[in-house]
């Protein structure tokens, strides 16, 4: 760990590099992940407005989720061939092995920042409501969500350089993850299908991102339930309407678990560390 | 101990070969009922200790495991058993230009390289002029590095290594590139690496590196550490090591056929029978060397060849047929005024079956002609040359001869 702090001057290179090959020899460079949100939402209301929502401003709804769904999947994604795609490297010269996987979610960040900015110009251009009082939640869940990233990271491309099977399980998996996420539904229609299933809906939070996910949610689309699109005057529930220290709680309770475990990586890392330039 | 910047201490090294660890998850089910796994031992029991400020060179044909040891004291493999500690700052240029990414310029790639052997940005952005005028890219370091010439790549990366201050720096095999000018750039930069104290481990498997810079070198082979001690005695060692492995290698290609053949070393003599070390263009020479064959090779025909030191063939004459066996025959090749400018003339001998057409044993690099005439001169062949300048009224301006000799003598009319 201290290794690493000081090499962090490689790793903030690291993370320039990887942005910076990203867009060598293309003419717009980092618009094209601005453009990205943009282009969602005009895809999502697009469809919506043919399929029918059930609720309004439902693209921006998804985005409230998918921006920061994709900051985490990116960097686990990007992170666990970070190791097996720079073999050349881990083979010639010395260094904390680490600020691979760990650049790479520090550009997803990046990434991130970008279309958050863009995401927050549609919100500004559409006079969309925020709910200012949840958030202070969102700095808090975004390093929940940094924390979790990196031990996958740590995890996964260290798994992927003894076995090359990790990085195909992972693809798998991060489609099953993205829709155990609320991101697209919402979390009170899960919360309600638990509970009719006699299942505590705390289960939920097993997932690390669900807590993360409704903040960004809770925070930025504003409300915790809106009526339908119909005009009948019914109320869909969208999320808990809990204040903010419920948000709070579920917060410190996966932030506690992906902190744990973000040592854990640590530790597995360090001690895989050593063996790996032979191993590729 | 003595002030050591390294000490490898018992150091073992072995690779599991074969699949292991495997790679996939296939690969593990399949491979269940298999047991054990083949171990390669790449170094045993190896000790070496090398004091501030001297540099060491580690010499051993392929395979020897010196790249091994290199990387076990670079920190990028760990040894399987013993200790090795380091003192000081420690660059390791196993590889010009490794972590260079094609894709960015070379301005981008100073910096990360940088970073990688721990420099921090306003240290390098100091020293970043000395190191695009080291490498002579000044027109090019903003270009992307995989529009670079091989030697442009490794100029850049050398030149990055040896200015980031190291305490210990670790080379391995990488002067070997480069033009012969960068060559000389580079061991200029050594030698003032030397002079301020600082500690060189050189791995290679050039005799003549080891014999222009080192203070001591050791012999790997496989594996073992076999000499230790001064240049000239690891040398000889290393050559004895190389010609045995070589002498032992042809037998077991061609099944059952014993070592068949000894090639002693050439002696050079002048045309007055005197043996000499340098001639001048021009001499005469004259090569003298035994054979010996335990088993008669019936047509066996002897080659000599000269190469130059960049492996450019320059000469070679064959032996008429004749039959090998018993005792050793002699063999003596004249070469009159030899007519090759300044320079090192890596003297080979080949044996070949002319039936078969099998090479039957071989030295490369047996022994070495050295040219010098004082004032070096390009080109390769020395040509008896005349070159004159006449003016529109047909007088001679301007005139100088090139005697065989190679010295150029300007006449002034």
């Amino acid at each position: 760990m201290r290794e690493i702090v000081r090499y962090r001057e490689l790793l903030a290179r690291l993370i320039g590099r990887e942005l910076k090959v990203r867009y060598k020899n293309s003419t717009l460079g980092f618009v094209w992940s601005m453009v990205q949100p943009l282009f969602l939402l005009v895809v999502y209301a697009a469809v919506f407005s043919i399929l029918g929502t059930s609720f309004a401003d439902f693209p921006l709804w998804i985005l409230c989720g998918l921006l920061i769904w994709n900051m985490v999947s990116t960097a686990v994604l990007t992170a666990t061939s970070s190791i097996t795609s720079n073999a050349y490297l881990v083979g010639k010269v010395r260094f904390p092995r680490a600020v691979l996987p760990l650049s790479m979610v520090g550009a997803a960040l990046v990434h991130f920042f970008l279309q958050m900015l863009v995401f927050v110009v549609l919100i500004l251009a559409t006079r969309h409501q925020v709910d200012w009082t949840f958030m202070w939640l969102v700095p808090l869940a975004l390093l929940v969500s940094v924390v979790v990233a990196s031990a996958f990271a740590l995890l996964l491309s260290t798994a992927n350089v003894f076995s090359r099977d990790t990085q195909h399980l992972l693809e798998l998996s991060l489609l099953a993850w993205f829709w155990l996420t609320p991101v697209i539904y919402q979390y009170d229609r899960l919360a309600l299908w638990l509970s009719d299933h006699g299942v505590p809906a705390g289960i939920f939070l097993i997932n690390p991102l669900t807590s993360v996910v409704i903040v960004f949610q809770r925070a930025f689309y504003g409300r915790a339930s809106v009526p339908t699109d119909d005009n009948s005057g019914q109320i869909i529930n969208l999320l808990p309407s809990d204040g903010p220290m419920w948000y709070l709680r579920n917060l410190a309770i996966t932030g506690g678990v992906g902190l744990t475990l973000f040592v854990l990586a640590l530790v597995m890392f360090d001690r895989a560390e050593s063996r790996f330039a032979e191993s590729l | 101990m003595v002030d050591a910047a390294i000490v490898v201490d018992n150091v073992s090294k072995s690779f599991r070969l074969a699949n292991d660890p495997m790679r996939s998850l296939k690969e593990r089910v399949l491979g269940l009922g298999r047991k054990g796994h083949q171990e390669f031992v790449a170094l045993r029991d190896v000790n070496v200790t090398v004091n501030r400020g001297e540099t060491l060179g580690v010499l051993g044909h392929n395979g020897s495991g010196k790249s091994t040891l290199l990387k076990c004291i670079a920190g990028i493999l760990p040894p399987t058993a013993g200790q090795i500690q380091t003192r000081g700052r420690l660059a390791s240029l196993l590889e010009l230009g490794a972590g260079f990414h094609p894709e960015l310029t070379g301005r981008e790639n100073v910096f990360i390289n940088a970073s990688f052997l721990g420099i921090s940005k306003r240290n390098i952005a100091r020293r970043f002029g000395e190191i695009v005028d080291f490498a002579e890219l000044e027109q090019f370091i903003d270009e992307p590095v995989k529009h670079y010439s091989s030697g442009m790549y490794v100029r850049l990366g050398f030149a990055v290594a040896v200015n980031v201050d190291p305490d210990i720096l670790l080379v391995d095999e990488v002067l070997a590139v480069g033009d012969e000018r960068f060559q000389r750039k580079c061991i200029e930069k050594i030698r003032r690496f030397q002079q301020e104290g600082r500690t060189i481990l050189l791995v290679t498997h050039s005799a003549e590196t080891v014999r222009q810079i080192c203070d001591r070198a050791v012999v790997l082979h496989h594996g073992d550490l076999v000499a230790n001690g001064k240049p000239a005695e690891a040398i000889s060692e290393f050559r004895a090591r190389l010609a045995n492995e070589r002498g032992g290698e042809v037998p077991k290609e061609h099944d059952g056929h014993p070592a068949p053949t000894l090639i002693g070393a050439p002696t050079v003599r002048s045309p007055d029978g005197t043996t000499v070390m340098t001639i001048r263009t021009g001499d005469s020479v004259q090569f003298r060397f035994d054979v010996e064959a335990d088993v008669a090779v019936a047509d066996a025909v002897v080659e000599v060849e000269l190469k130059d030191r960049d492996g450019r063939m320059l000469h070679t004459t064959a032996s008429s047929p004749f039959r090998l066996s018993g005792g050793p025959m002699s063999v003596t090749m004249d070469l009159e005024h030899v007519p090759l400018v300044d320079g090192e003339y890596p003297i080979s001998i080949r044996l070949l079956e002319t039936i078969s057409g099998r090479l039957v044993d071989w030295r490369d690099q047996l022994d070495t002609l050295f040219i010098r005439n004082g004032p070096a001169r390009d080109g390769l062949v020395a040509i008896p040359a005349t070159l004159t300048v006449t003016n529109p009224e047909g007088d001679a301006v301007a005139t100088s001869t090139t005697a065989t000799a190679g010295v150029t003598a300007p006449t002034a009319l």
